[in-house]
């Protein structure tokens, strides 16, 4: 018999539950303010503006790390998220009521390095991340930043990682 | 406390980043910088134990070089980040503070080059290291 496809409905609730949970857990990420953006598995992180981000008041300018962690946040949560989508999709992963004491450890930064292209303007930040390499122990993430137009960068960065061992 | 450990601290305190996460300015030395940060709460990365996020460590980390910049004996009139590297060496014990440490080598007409170190109370292993290029002179 041909399995039928799920209903859509059920596949976002799914989806963005275990995103949510990901995301809301992280005291330091509420404390920022990133929201996350998902269109099928693609990941957009979004810095919304405020006061508590700016470094130069005199500018004013986004403060160096108030993007630095915003980049790290986005290549954490992007690199987590792929390595999840397998096992949420295959029904591995228990996806109903899930919360963050119920997901996967996170991978471990070894190093982040971040280039300031352009000063951080006083206005929403985006992110988005791509998991160059994605070995079972170390991960390398590039993550570009913009602001108002998505082909001038504020900031990019490139980082690698210790994955977490697989529980179970 | 001398005068210009003052006013430098006075320079922190108008961050709204770093006051957002209770940045002190602790010591400053022609080039050298010491700032340390709480723990608290909302800089948590991992719920279940309590570890500081990464993010937090970099910007403790970004500011306290930006301050050896600006107490350079060469007087640049105004730094911002180029380009600045951590490495982090392991997670910062849950509750204690952390204690930056920056010190600007070199300053050219344009760049400074700077290192930085962080700690929490077990100053043996650091938490993390940073190296970074930031500009001098005249704003980029």
């Amino acid at each position: 018999m041909i399995k039928r496809p799920e209903p859509v409905q059920i596949v976002k609730q799914r989806r963005d539950g275990v995103l949510k949970a990901l995301v809301e857990g992280v005291p330091y990420i509420q404390f920022l303010g990133i929201e996350f953006e998902r269109r099928g598995d693609e990941l957009t992180a979004i810095l919304p503006f405020k006061e508590e981000l700016i470094g130069n008041p005199i500018l004013p300018a986004l403060h160096g790390g108030a993007t630095s962690a915003f980049l790290e946040v986005t290549a954490i949560i992007s690199l987590s998220w792929t390595n999840l989508w397998e096992r949420m999709e295959s029904g591995a992963l228990e996806t109903e009521n899930i919360d963050h004491n119920h997901l996967p450890r996170m991978p471990k930064t070894i190093d982040f390095t971040v280039d300031y292209l352009r000063s951080g303007l006083p206005r929403d930040a985006y992110a988005r991340a791509r998991i160059t390499r994605a070995g079972r122990r170390y991960a390398s993430v590039t993550v570009e930043a913009w602001q108002d137009n998505r082909s001038r960068l504020y900031a990019q960065a490139t980082g690698h990682f210790v994955m977490p061992r697989q529980e179970s | 406390m001398s005068n210009k450990i003052k006013l430098a601290g006075q320079f922190i305190q108008a961050l709204p980043h770093a006051v957002a996460l209770g940045m002190t300015l602790d010591d400053l030395d022609a080039g050298t910088a010491v700032l340390s940060m709480p723990y608290s709460e909302k800089i948590i990365g991992d719920p279940r134990t309590g570890v500081v996020h990464g993010g937090a460590v970099s910007a403790l980390l970004d500011t306290c070089c930006g301050a050896a910049v600006m107490s350079h004996p060469s007087n640049p009139p105004g730094t911002a980040t180029i380009d600045l590297r951590i490495e982090y060496l392991r997670a910062a014990t849950p509750g204690q503070r952390i204690t930056a440490t920056a010190t600007c080598y070199h300053v050219t007409r344009s760049v400074a080059f700077v290192r930085a170190t962080a700690t929490d109370e077990d100053t043996d292993v650091p938490v993390a290291m940073a190296t970074g290029t930031f500009t001098a002179g005249a704003s980029a």
